[in-house]
């Protein structure tokens, strides 16, 4: 009977698809549970830990935010990510806009080429990237990420956006120019306002990636104040020996889900860019 | 005004020769078609017009004034493209005034040409609308409305009626060609079919592969074609070709009729026509066969008006004639026209 | 009018053409780009061979050129080559699960449900979420007193008791012992990448035209054969990408490997990112943290190559 075999197929993938949700997600949904569990239910290895056996507390989030440097490192976070941004902005939007636009055939090799050094791991060049930043005696200090950073946002957000400025029909530009404005002029009026999205799809990325990045943070910077959320958490949140694990999980979670929400919503632009035209 | 002097004009893609020492001048105030199958250059030519696209060889001048190297906005010409270029984040009305603006003028005086260009297209009503809800009519007039807000001296048109359903290609070709009349804007037009530009153009310069093959008014290109390329692509069916030698025999399908029905008092030859197959097509009839012997057979088509009721069939074999004034000759080689007779 | 010489008429505003400016406000606008990433990517890397050539210290960071000294020394270190195995195993087996449930992922992905939003966005957490935070999320699954894994397998018997399958321990030390501790780290490497390679799959997946498929069912084919002879061999371009991409992310990664187990047990899980860190930063011998580095390049270079070679032949649709 069909019905039953739609009803089996219906519920294989709903099966299917919870297995990986649940997979996918369930360190997430931990953590949420560990932020409000009293510490007494959470390190008693015998209580269910899916379960509040005990009344949820709010004693992991006073103290992550009152008596650890989180929100420094969250500040300090924002801030790194900020500037980044821009200078991502200011560097990746006319080099993509050049190269989707002028020159034919080396335009599109030099473009592939800029978003290869994505590629480039931070394992590799970041001891010669940690001689050149003490060099400039900005060791220990958050500039030093500022001034790093670029190296995976430009390549990566010239790409996305040489996509993006390809796909705005060469006509308008052509009919501005016609009308009057210079080349420069037709871009700033007719271009740019077109581009809204293709800017803001930079911004998220340039932003995330900031947000994300580890190992030159980790390399950077060892005073506990200058910290990134993505390494003060897991490196400062411990004394001693031992893991605070309720502010841990509660540091993790805060920094983790806004980022998370606005970077699914882009995520479709984000692939754009790695496809890189395999689909259209 | 609106004189467009082109000398040697070229262009190169690589090694390819898009455009190939073109010279050619407008007259003023006329409507020139530049016709030719895609590729033959027509397109690249426009835009060096235009400025958009920078010639490999040779000079160009608008109105006396050397142009060459000079970008569009300093040439006072205007462009439609096939797309219309509709500006999509602006309304009808801020699309008009694109031009305008960008030369500085004042707010009152925008308002006034605006209107002006907008009623001369009937879309006064639209001014408040986006591009992306209007139909394709709607914004190939916009379009031109653009064109003609800053009274340019030259008009360019890239096949700005091919986007548009058959219906509403014949009634706008026909607005186009009125309005071009009332505004006395010289034109320049390109497009690939030879209905469009022989029904449209004062004169019509016929391309192929980067070169003029002729330019003339549409009954010069028609009855006297300067090769076998112009004879072969205007005219639908195209001219007949008869192998003679070094010569090719041309004649048009509409004068190659039953012999009875040809009048020609200068002389007339005579073929026995093989018919193979029959066209019915209300106005007229297309009667596809063969002339000459079997081992010469060589293939041509006759147009007999719908007036002609003669019944053919096919299999049949029919005495059909051309005038001999209705002949052309062409050398086999250069494909070049023989002149033999007839208006030089 | 026509009849003069053009070039006799004054021209007016001419100039040098206006090409040439623009030609050059081309290059004006992809300078810095270039510059920034010659500066910043290239010299440093150049630097990076240049170091590991040397006997720089953190504390004599001269570079003097001794030759390849270091890599021999890397070579004759056991450490080294685990790390160097670890690296291309824990890639290798990660990535060709990732591979398989990404593939099928997507494809339920591309059916209708509802919650459709939400499920994506569960999904797509252990990639968009920051990669330390969300490792330490495992740090705690992975707990060797607290880790709820334990829990609910001692809580259905396969563990903590005399004669269950998985010992009589109360917990399994998944970050303590050598083998499990591979299989954790291998764990979350799949865990991490597979949302990225299920949307990458799942933009190829969607990219199919359709009347390909309604064609092929029109003439017979069945399911499973619409899938071999078409969806695969169209997505092989896709699937190739999400691959390739999979496998620098994993071959590079530092992160998981570092916050769930600092390359131990006893350097058991280290990989070359990890290792170059604690030789040539905690360490202090730049040096040979640089040669050590330097080995993960010539794959890099080859999945460079492949991806490039992949995404030209994409024109096929």
């Amino acid at each position: 009977m069909p019905n039953v075999r739609k009803l089996a197929s219906r519920g294989g993938l709903y099966t299917l698809l919870g297995l990986f949700v649940f997979f996918s997600a369930f360190p997430f949904y931990w953590m949420v549970i560990a932020t409000f569990k009293s510490d007494h239910d959470l390190f008693s290895p015998l209580n269910n830990p899916f379960l509040f056996n005990e009344p949820a507390t709010l004693d992991h989030l006073k103290l992550l935010l009152f008596d650890t440097h989180y929100l420094t490192y969250l500040w300090n976070t924002l801030a790194v990510g900020l500037v980044v941004v821009v200078i991502t902005l200011a560097v990746a939007v006319p080099a993509a806009y050049a190269l989707a636009r002028w020159a034919r055939g080396w335009g599109e090799m030099l473009g592939i080429g800029i978003f290869l050094t994505y590629l480039v791991p931070p394992t590799i060049l970041f001891i010669p990237l940690s001689r050149f930043t003490s060099f400039l005696g900005l060791q220990e200090s958050l500039w030093s990420l500022i001034l790093v950073y670029p190296t995976f946002t430009i390549p990566f957000c010239t790409w996305l956006l040489m996509g993006f400025f390809k796909t705005i029909p060469k006509d308008i530009e052509e009919q501005a120019m016609i009308d009057g404005l210079s080349r420069f002029g037709a871009m700033w009026k007719v271009v740019l306002p077109l581009s809204i999205s293709g800017v803001l799809t930079v911004v998220v990325f340039a932003f995330t990636l900031s947000m994300h990045e580890f190992i030159y943070a980790l390399t950077f910077i060892s005073v506990s104040v200058k910290k990134t959320v993505s390494i003060g958490v897991p490196e400062e949140l411990v004394r001693g020996d031992v893991f605070q694990w309720g502010p841990l999980m509660a540091g993790a979670l805060i920094a983790s889900l806004p980022v998370a929400v606005v970077y699914t919503y882009f995520l479709d632009r984000f692939v754009a860019g790695f496809t890189m035209g395999a689909v259209k | 005004m609106g004189c467009v002097e082109i000398r040697g004009i070229s262009k190169l893609f690589g090694n390819t020769r898009a455009v190939d020492h073109v010279d050619l001048a407008t007259n003023e105030g006329e409507f020139l078609v530049l016709l030719g199958p895609s590729g033959c250059g027509k397109t690249t030519l426009l835009r060096m017009i235009a400025g958009i696209e920078e010639p490999t060889e040779g000079e160009m001048a608008i109105d006396g004034r050397v142009v060459t190297n000079l970008p569009p906005r300093m040439r006072n010409i205007a462009m439609v493209f096939q797309s219309y270029a509709l500006y999509p984040h602006m309304t009808v009305y801020k699309n008009i005034a694109f031009p305008l603006h960008s030369r500085g003028m004042g707010k009152e005086a925008v308002r006034k040409k605006v209107e002006w260009a907008a009623a001369m297209f009937k879309i006064g009503r639209l001014l408040d609308r986006k591009p992306r809800e209007l139909s394709g009519g709607e914004r190939q007039r916009v379009a031109l409305a653009r064109a003609m807000v800053r009274e340019p001296s030259v008009f360019l048109l890239d096949e700005p009626l091919s986007n548009l359903d058959a219906l509403l290609r014949t009634s706008a070709r026909e607005e186009l060609r009125q309005f071009q009349r009332r505004v006395g804007v010289t034109t320049i037009y390109v497009t690939h079919d030879q209905v469009e530009a022989m029904g449209l153009g004062d004169r019509i310069v016929v391309m192929s592969q980067g070169k003029i093959r002729q330019i003339g008014t549409p009954m010069e290109i028609y009855l006297w074609p300067a090769d076998t390329f112009v004879a072969t692509f205007v005219g639908s069916p195209p001219m007949n070709l008869l192998d003679q030698g070094e010569t090719l025999l041309g004649f048009r399908p509409e004068t190659f009729l039953p012999a009875d029905a040809v009048e020609g008092s200068e002389g007339v030859v005579t073929y026995p026509f093989e018919v193979t197959y029959l066209e019915y097509l209300g106005a007229e009839r297309l009667v596809y066969g063969n002339v000459g012997e079997k081992s010469h057979a060589r293939h041509v088509v006759s147009r007999l008006p719908g007036s002609l009721t003669l019944p053919l069939e096919a299999g049949k074999s029919y005495p059909f004639a051309v005038a001999l004034r209705d002949l052309r000759r062409f050398d086999k080689k250069s494909g070049l026209h023989r002149k033999e007779g007839g208006p030089s | 009018m026509s009849g003069q010489p053009i070039s006799n008429r004054p021209a007016y505003g001419a100039g040098e053409g206006f090409r040439d400016r623009e030609s050059a406000l081309a290059k004006l606008m992809i300078a810095p780009a270039i510059l920034y990433i010659v500066a910043m990517i290239g010299v440093p890397f150049v630097l990076a061979i240049l170091y590991s050539l040397s006997d720089a210290t953190t504390g004599d960071p001269y570079i003097r050129i001794v030759g390849l000294r270091n890599f021999a020394a890397a070579f004759a270190d056991p450490v080294f080559r685990l790390s160097l195995w670890n690296t291309v195993f824990f890639t290798l087996v990660s990535q060709c699960f990732v591979v398989l449930l990404s593939r099928l992922l997507a494809t339920a992905l591309l059916k209708k449900f509802r919650w459709k939003g939400l499920v994506r966005f569960l999904i797509m957490l252990p990639w968009t979420a920051p990669i330390s935070l969300g490792t330490i999320g495992w740090l705690w699954m992975f707990d060797s007193i607290f880790s709820p894994i334990d829990w609910v397998l001692r809580y259905v018997g396969l563990l903590g008791t005399p004669g269950a399958l998985l010992g009589a321990g109360t917990n399994l030390y998944y970050l303590g012992i050598p083998g499990l501790a591979i299989s954790s780290v291998i764990l979350v490497d799949i865990w991490r990448i597979l949302p990225l390679a299920t949307v990458i799959q799942l933009a190829g997946l969607s990219s199919i035209p359709k009347d390909l498929l309604e064609a092929a069912e029109v003439d017979g084919a069945t399911p499973w054969h619409r899938t071999l002879k078409i969806t695969i061999p169209l997505t092989l371009p896709i699937t190739s990408i999400a691959f390739l991409f999979g496998v620098v992310f994993t071959f590079t990664d530092l992160v998981v490997v570092y916050v769930l187990t600092r390359g131990g047990p006893v350097n058991t899980t280290q990989v070359l990112s990890t290792w170059t860190f604690f030789r040539g930063i905690e360490g202090g011998n730049l040096a040979e943290g640089a040669a050590i580095s330097l080995f993960m390049f010539p794959v890099l270079a080859a999945v460079a190559i492949l991806i490039l070679r992949t995404a030209r032949r994409t024109e096929v649709v």
